[in-house]
């Protein structure tokens, strides 16, 4: 038999949401890249809930776009409904989310795939990674081996496996060995690395059933609009060019004669049965959670969602299950506008093997095997946003790796990816990480309308981002800084036009003469409102407008905020060598120790954020890095 | 390396008649500029050379109505100092009551507690330290931190600690609120919810001013000075607890032998903090129960900082009397002559013979105060409050210097939280979004975290999860 050997400089493992975008900044960035996929019609697969974004995932897409990446331009492609969350509240906390059209979100993702320079897409399972030794005892990735045999040489491996390592799917007393959607399970790679003595962990999550929308009376439900005014994901894409005609979402209610139903058969249920070993997310839990964590809500929120516009499938958002097939049926049907429903899909639960990401490097990489790389949900995080933010980190540290440069890593200060990534590598993980925008403690600065102010630059550097979008940036940022210094400039004394002006507006009248910024920091006021007395003004962008406006209204709180960043930025820069031995520090205690050697943290600033290391062992740290240093 | 300021104690507290607070940092000399006055009134510290000394007052306030201590202030410019920082000392009264007064107001004025050890460790960092003592500065900073640990836990009484986790939950369970409806807007609605917050954010405040008041009076933590009253049975050790404590805590009653057992009482004087041990009368007794309760009133002495011995001078002293004082000599103690409203048999001046008659009290070189009171009519009760501050400022009574550091870290805590709150509710004022709440909310948590030896760490992400419903 003649072996298949062929050469190239990546393997992605996984082509999910995580593998698409790590495939795709290595091949932008000129290595032969080849991703793998278990099904090459399920690239870029949304088997869950079919939207992008929402409260601080929204976030992530806008910075993975930042960066140079796919997802805010591919969801661009193909939304049905958009929406602004928590417009009402601070910039801080809006958010975008878009409903997809599932079917073409694959396509289209599929399409830029096919379409990339340097990119091979190959239809097959992955059941091994192959390593040699490397210096000090630690290995190295030389390429991975396929079910069939087939060996593809390469300096780096990105695993982006998603929820198919030893996946199966239940679905009451029925129990599939199968990945979601019915796919095609990847049973043998978890021997693999568990040989190179990479720790495992088995997590779970679910999905709810997909009714035919035919069978929906809507008319019991309450229609949900998307925003009049579309907002795109992508920086890149013309607001213009996607206002479109946008499909609704329903709202519906289960009641007491739903919860009857599933708490009389919770012994049915897998999870209460004790069937399922994995550890499920508290963040969307199964209907049968909800009903028996808060047994006095009367009633739980259902949102209908489409599918798609060439389907009639209808997602039941909020009813997730993993109940067998009659009690589901029994259940959805007794919720207002569902009674006669018909299941496309049943509900289920999927189990999979994925590690502890404490394994990892911040750049993604694993400290044991040098150029083996993970991204997505293999590292313990959930959501399609988590996944492509990691993919697209990994793609282009890989690609840092092989071309000998430092690697991209962000902080918690810089990027939602970047906590994300910390929160991940630093903290002990118990169930698959959701992003929420309370996890991000610098928030105020890292607003989703400033993802391209904070991050351009570096996908600049990195090389996925050209020439020409990085001079709009520059040039939207000399506009924001000119126009905030000319309103700090610009002085209105306490005339009677402008008394009048201020009368007109409810805002008290001035005493002393003051600058148009501190107008604007009036609540009552806004920048918009002000062009009456400011004749200077000249016409720009409304999205120089806007920044402008947020940094003038929030400036007290974006300083103080600063002010911490610097204090915090002042022990990440304080780097631990690799190879430091916790043995040789005196004075740690015990469980530093312990948690130190386990973690293996780069800096002091993540070393301080190891549960269990106290600010005195810190102090010992600093002290012992410094006389390490001389 | 740029960093904040600190201030600390240099010094121990013990009946050294100097005390010295230490500051560094950038902006030490501009804090201690802040709370010095000079003699004349017009010098000012950042206008000195480096290593020269000043005289002056350290004052809460600007003019010499507000002096709290006359002072030497030596100032140190870096890096020709031991942290090779900017360094201010201020040598002052070597009492515990004016070093912990003086290092509040610096604090006051902008500098952070100083973290045991932090003063080595900075000059380890900066390189004023020799690398060869790297080994003895990490078990310096370690057995500093787990000592002011583990008495920051330990002394602190057990209602305001659970009075501070009672806080902690209700603000948290106000972030979770807040984060809930902000991760999952369909979910949950923020509708009238600033109206809401502000009672909550009221009702917070007033509670933690109130912990500073105590913090104040040094009621907070549970050890003061372990004051123990002895005294034959009815020679009115409980009538001075109750007067003293200013309720009625002990039985009193004309029957000797009324308190069989020791009761305790957390008390105050011009803010200093006693723990008064009110202990059963000692006589020889045949009585079982009172026969433990002599047995303790004899340990609670022998372990106590301050003794009080009440004195009945209705009676005439007898053998008991000579067993007291054979227990309690060597140790610091005062004689309260009681009962004076009643006809006078034994005096003054009969106690001091017997003092200076026997070996064991002769206590360094002070005597023992003798104070003539009436816990009936209240006379001379001033006189013995005052002696006891006397003894305390002077320095004649011994106290752990750790517990008053304790007790500034837990005020300086409870400060910082308040100070959050006080910026929720200015957010709430100018009506910012709810977002800006949970900013400070969360500060305050942490502060307040940080009295009973809490991280943060996942307790937002937990309670959001179990209290609230949302996903999809």
């Amino acid at each position: 038999m003649i072996e298949i050997r062929e050469k190239v400089d990546v393997c992605v493992v996984g082509a999910g949401h995580a593998g698409c975008e790590a495939a795709l900044a290595c091949a932008r960035l000129g290595l032969e890249t080849v991703v793998f996929t278990v099904s090459v019609d399920s690239i870029a697969l949304m088997p869950c809930n079919p939207n992008i974004g929402g409260s601080s995932k929204g976030h992530l897409v806008r910075e993975v776009d930042a960066l140079g990446g796919e997802m805010g331009k591919n969801i661009d492609k193909t939304f049905i409904q958009s929406k602004m969350l928590n417009i009402s509240k601070g910039p801080a906390v809006h958010s975008l989310r878009a409903q997809a059209d599932k079917a073409d979100y694959t396509r289209e993702m599929r399409k830029v795939l096919e379409n990339q320079d340097h990119l091979t897409i190959k239809q097959a399972e992955i059941c091994e990674i192959l390593t040699q030794e490397c210096e000090n005892g630690r290995r190295e990735t030389v390429g991975v081996k396929t079910f069939t045999g087939a060996i593809y040489e390469s300096k780096a491996v990105i695993l982006c496996t998603g929820t198919y390592l030893k996946a199966r799917c239940l679905c009451g007393e029925s129990i599939t060995y199968t990945g979601p959607n019915g796919l095609q399970a990847a049973n043998y790679l978890t021997d693999c690395l568990q040989k190179l003595g990479i720790e495992m962990r088995r997590f779970k999550t679910g999905t709810p059933a997909r009714m035919d929308g035919r069978s929906i009376d809507y008319s019991r439900m309450e229609e949900q609009f998307g925003d009049e005014n579309i907002v795109p994901f992508s920086f890149s894409t013309d607001p213009d060019s996607i206002q479109k005609q946008q499909v609704s979402c329903w709202l519906t209610y289960t009641n007491e004669k739903t919860h009857e139903i599933i708490r009389n058969n919770l012994d049915r249920s897998p999870i209460y049965a004790g069937i399922i070993e994995g550890t499920g997310p508290r963040y969307c839990p199964s209907i049968e959670d909800k009903v028996v964590k808060f047994a006095d809500k009367e009633r739980h929120q259902v949102f209908l969602e489409p599918e798609g516009i060439h389907t009639n499938e209808m997602y039941v958002g909020g009813m997730s299950s993993s109940l067998p097939e009659d009690v589901q049926l029994a259940m959805y049907r007794t919720v207002p506008g569902l009674e006669n429903c018909k299941i496309v899909r049943n509900a289920y639960a999927i189990e999979y093997d994925c590690i502890n990401a404490r394994q990892l490097d911040p750049s993604l990489e694993f400290k044991t095997i040098k150029g083996l790389f993970s991204a997505g949900q293999f590292n313990g995080s959930s959501g399609y946003e988590e996944a492509a933010a990691q993919g697209i980190v990994a793609g282009i540290n890989a690609a840092m790796k092989i071309r000998g440069k430092e690697p991209l890593i962000m902080d918690r200060s810089e990027s939602y990816i970047g906590v994300l990534i910390d929160d991940l590598v630093t903290k002990d993980n118990r169930e698959p990480y959701r992003m929420m925008t309370s996890r991000a403690e610098y928030r105020l600065l890292l607003r989703q309308d400033n993802a391209d102010l904070r991050l351009r630059e570096k996908g600049y550097r990195a090389g996925l981002v050209s020439e020409e979008e990085y001079q709009a940036l520059m040039l939207k940022k000399s506009r924001i800084d000119s126009e905030i210094e000319r309103l700090k400039n610009t002085v209105v004394g306490a005339s009677k036009k402008i008394q009048d002006f201020m009368e007109e507006h409810e805002s008290s009248s001035l005493k002393t003469a003051v600058s148009l910024a501190e107008l604007i920091c009036r609540p009552e006021l806004s920048y918009e409102m002000l062009s009456e007395i400011d004749p200077e003004r000249k016409p720009l962008p409304a999205e120089v407008i806007q920044q402008v406006e947020i940094e003038i209204k929030y400036e007290g709180y974006i300083v103080r905020q600063q002010r911490q960043v610097q204090q915090y930025q002042k022990m990440e820069k304080k780097r631990i060598p690799e190879d430091l031995d916790y043995d040789e520090v005196p004075s740690l205690r015990l469980e530093a120790r312990q948690k130190l050697k386990l973690f293996r943290p780069v800096s002091v600033g993540q070393a301080s954020r190891i549960s269990g290391v106290s600010p005195a062992d810190v102090s010992v740290l600093l002290v012992f890095l410094e006389h390490y240093h001389k | 390396m740029e960093m904040d300021t600190i201030a600390a104690i240099a010094t121990g507290m013990t009946d050294s008649g100097i005390g010295i607070i230490r500051i560094s940092g950038e902006d030490a000399i501009e804090i201690a500029d802040k709370v010095y006055l000079s003699k004349g009134g017009h010098k000012k510290l950042r206008d000195a050379e480096s290593h020269t000394i000043h005289y002056g007052y350290i004052v809460e306030g600007t003019s010499k109505e507000d002096i709290v201590d006359e002072v030497m202030v030596s100032v140190f410019k870096k890096p020709k100092s031991y942290t090779a920082e900017n360094i201010v000392e201020i040598n002052c009264h070597g009492g515990i009551y004016i070093m912990n007064r003086i290092l509040e107001i610096v604090l006051e004025a902008g500098a952070r507690l100083a973290q045991p050890g932090e003063f080595t460790k900075r000059a380890f960092l900066n390189g004023r330290i020799d690398l060869t003592r790297a080994e003895a500065v990490m078990d310096m900073i370690r057995s500093g931190n787990e000592l002011a640990a583990k008495n920051s836990l330990r002394q602190l009484r057990g209602e305001i600690f659970d009075k501070i986790k009672k806080l902690r939950e209700e603000i948290l369970y106000e972030i979770a609120f807040i984060e809930s409806a902000l991760d999952d807007p369909e979910h949950i609605s923020l509708d009238e919810y600033p109206h809401r917050l502000s009672a909550r954010v009221e009702n917070f405040l007033e509670r933690i001013k109130k912990l500073i008041d105590s913090a104040g009076h040094g009621r907070m933590i549970q050890e003061g000075i372990n004051t123990v009253i002895v005294g034959k049975p009815n020679a009115g050790k409980s009538s001075l607890l109750n007067i003293l404590a200013g309720e009625e805590r002990a039985i009193v009653t004309e029957v000797a032998g009324t308190t069989r057992d020791a009761l305790e009482e957390h008390i105050s004087l011009c803010g200093i903090s006693l723990n008064v041990i009110d202990t059963a009368g000692i006589r020889d007794t045949n009585d079982t129960v009172e026969k433990i309760g002599v047995e303790k009133a004899r340990k609670y002495a022998a372990e106590a900082d301050l003794i009080i011995y009440v004195v009945d001078s209705s009676v005439a002293l007898d053998e008991n009397d000579r067993d007291i004082m054979e227990m309690i000599g060597g140790k610091k103690c005062m004689i309260l002559l009681n009962k004076t409203d009643l006809e006078s048999v034994t005096t003054k001046e009969m106690l001091q013979d017997i003092l200076s008659a026997n070996d064991v009290f002769s206590i360094g070189e002070t005597t023992v105060r003798i104070v003539s009171t009436s816990t009936k009519d209240g006379t001379g009760i001033d006189a013995f409050e005052s002696a006891v501050k006397d003894m305390f400022l002077n320095g004649e009574i011994e106290t752990d210097h750790q517990i008053c550091i304790t007790n500034v870290r837990h005020k300086q805590a409870l400060k910082d939280a308040y100070e959050s709150l006080l910026q929720v509710k200015k957010s709430l004022e100018d009506h910012m979004p709810e977002d800006f709440y949970s900013i400070d909310l969360m500060s305050a948590y942490a502060s307040l975290g940080e009295m009973i030896g809490e991280e943060v760490g996942e307790d937002l992400v937990n309670e959001i999860f179990s209290k609230f419903c949302m996903g999809k």
